[in-house]
């Protein structure tokens, strides 16, 4: 099947975008790779250590995965655009997820500076991911800033809730036109299938993958799911209905 | 308003029969809650609680696995100068005591920079006794601008400064702030700070807040057990951070659990925290306010510290020497602030985090004035 996802001119078959925080070794980050066949991983830049030589998280990502680098620490437009361009000047590519938190408790995105910074961003040539608070007005103002991608919030980051947002995503998703990725909330690979069967076009898990007791085994099931989510939507599932639906049409005899 | 006003509402609250009026009921469902409030942190601080170690400790793991992750942060304390006029009666350091003092050079504390830039980790404390007048502003702030050319992330333990101050050091790359109330009980804070400035408890107490006004991005809080009543005290300083996370969303807020040990001047303290209260409090702690970083540092014994890992811990200090600079050169007549139980080297401490299965983070910010 020859479903792909262009963003920012590369093409993944696998919607299962990762991240590489939170894990109880670095050396679980490439098995767990390899077996979710994720083709995207996000790396905070404040935690890459170019002088760490073995150690640079960096030597563990291998290198046909596309780095999203992150913003994650910035808590203005000015501090991610700093931290984006430091990452494109160490060599980590032109792909940005901005992720502006000023609030630590439930860690939401601010999304007045990240639309600052996407336009600042784009307009240098970066691929903009933007990690926003899900919301139809605003994501048409991402599409005009410069943004390659939108990724909602499906709840606060590592509370593994879900889709807490799930009518305001499927907005998102119906009018958008770009792919939108559900980022944050994710706890379950059922979550990641539902995100999925609402038309999103990939997930962004962390968390749920890097404390589960195997990571590696985690990755794979979300994978799954991601794929199952996918091709549920792409063959289009019935839509849901509370009143039951004879399987044969009743208007068939009206010719 | 300050977390002044939030500790005069406690002024008149009866403490001992408060916890002595708990129940294992209490603690239980205080254990459970998705939102604990102060009563529930009173309970869980309570002695009843002592019969839960287990239960706090499970659930203690598992926030700070959610929050955290399987991640320790490491950082490296350096002292530049141990010169200071107060007369901390627990304190090596303390203005009474006759010790040789040492205040590094610019090209000293250049040296040692590049020492502890070996152990690869790129958290540095940098501390120095609380003395003004000779080791005051004007020697910290070029120290400062030295250090930041070699880590990317900076916090300073010294004397509380104002909020135009703490900024100035921003700009010059300070991203912390580490200032230990010691005592909240104001009785025992006059006794034990006879003299000079540090007697002004207010002065101290609204030390943090004007740290998160400044803009750091880290305050790191604790009280000093073993002056003052433990349950008591760790309440005072849970409030404390409670306030400041409540009020200072974007500034990240760390606690410290720090025992009197032997030092210069054998202060004998009148109050104890044994290793099971130790455990109860960081559990409790953690339970209470799920994203406060948990700090532990060299003070604590090797082996008791390994064990703390799984329970709550986010924070450590490794290699740490406790005298004046002591990473290039060290001379036989320095005198510690107060004796390290840890004495492993930072690839020790490394090794031995990994070994727990946890990874140890050297580096959690980037420089990017
Ligand atoms: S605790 Fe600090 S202020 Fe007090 S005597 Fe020691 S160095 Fe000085």
């Amino acid at each position: 099947m020859n479903d792909i996802l262009k963003i920012g001119g590369r093409e993944f078959t696998n919607r299962l975008f990762t991240g590489t925080g939170k894990f109880r070794s670095r050396s679980l980050i490439p098995e767990m790779l390899k077996a979710s066949g994720s083709e995207m991983i996000t790396v905070a830049l404040r935690r890459v250590d170019f002088d760490a030589g073995n150690e640079n998280i960096l030597e563990f990502i291998p290198k046909h995965i596309t780095l999203l680098p992150n913003t994650s620490g910035a808590r203005n437009c000015d501090e991610a655009v700093r931290i984006a361009r430091i990452a494109r000047e160490a060599g980590m590519g032109d792909f940005i997820k901005i992720e502006i938190i000023t609030e630590t408790k439930y860690l939401m995105p601010d999304n007045d500076e990240t639309l600052k910074a996407t336009k600042i961003l784009a307009a240098e040539g970066f691929i903009v991911l933007p990690y926003v608070m899900p919301d139809l007005t605003y994501s048409y103002k991402l599409v005009d800033a410069g943004a390659a991608a939108v990724m909602p919030l499906g709840s606060a980051i590592g509370s593994n809730r879900g889709l807490k947002m799930k009518e305001i995503i499927e907005m998102i998703i119906e009018n958008i036109d770009l792919p939108v990725v559900v980022d944050a909330g994710i706890g379950r690979p059922s979550q990641a299938a539902e995100a999925m069967e609402l038309g999103a076009d990939a997930v962004l898990v962390n968390t749920a993958i890097s404390i589960a007791d195997d990571p590696v085994g985690m990755g794979r099931a979300f994978s799954m799911a991601v794929q199952a989510g996918r091709l549920a939507y792409l063959a289009r599932m019935g839509e849901e209905s509370k009143t039951a639906n004879a399987s044969s049409p009743l208007t068939g005899f009206l010719r | 308003m300050s977390f002044l006003h939030e500790l005069e509402k406690y002024e008149n609250f009866d403490f001992e029969g408060y916890f002595n009026s708990v129940t294992a009921d209490d603690v239980k469902k205080s254990i459970g809650k998705e939102k604990p409030g102060a009563n529930d942190m009173l309970n869980l601080l309570s002695p009843a609680a002592e019969e839960f170690l287990e239960e706090m400790a499970k659930r203690s793991h598992l926030l700070t696995m959610q929050y955290f992750g399987g991640t320790i942060s490491l950082y490296i304390p350096l002292y530049i100068s141990n010169y200071c006029s107060n007369g901390c009666v627990y304190c090596g350091f303390s203005a009474g005591n006759k010790i040789p003092r040492k205040m590094l050079s610019m090209e000293e504390i250049e040296t040692e920079a590049l020492s502890i830039k070996k152990t690869g980790i790129k958290h540095l404390l940098v501390l120095t006794g609380e003395a003004e007048e000779k080791a005051g502003f004007d020697y910290i702030k070029p120290a400062i601008e030295l250090l930041s050319k070699h880590f990317p992330s900076i916090s300073v333990e010294m004397f509380p400064m104002s909020t135009e101050q703490y900024a100035e050091l921003k700009k010059c790359g300070v991203d912390g702030l580490t200032v230990y109330q010691e005592v909240n009980d104001r009785t025992i804070y006059a006794q034990v700070h006879p003299f000079g400035r540090k007697s002004d408890y207010n002065w101290r107490l609204e030390c943090p807040e004007r740290g998160a006004k400044a803009g750091f991005r880290l305050i790191n809080i604790g009280a000093l057990y073993g002056l003052g009543d433990v349950r008591k005290e760790a309440f005072f300083n849970a409030m404390h951070a409670k306030y400041l996370d409540d009020k200072y969303p974007d500034t990240e807020i760390a606690v410290s659990f720090p025992r009197i040990n032997h030092s210069e001047g054998n202060f004998k303290p009148q109050h104890r925290l044994s290793d099971r209260s130790f455990v109860q409090f960081l559990t409790a702690f953690r339970i209470f306010l799920p994203r406060v970083g948990l700090n532990v540092s060299t003070r604590e014994k090797a082996d008791f510290r390994d064990n703390l890992l799984p329970l709550g811990i986010t924070r450590m200090s490794a290699g740490s020497i406790t005298s004046v600079g002591g990473y290039a050169e060290s001379e036989e007549d320095d005198v510690p602030q107060f004796d390290i139980s840890d004495n492993r080297s930072v690839t020790e401490t490394i090794s031995m985090i990994k070994q727990k299965g946890y990874q140890p983070v050297l580096k959690d910010w980037e420089m990017i004035k």
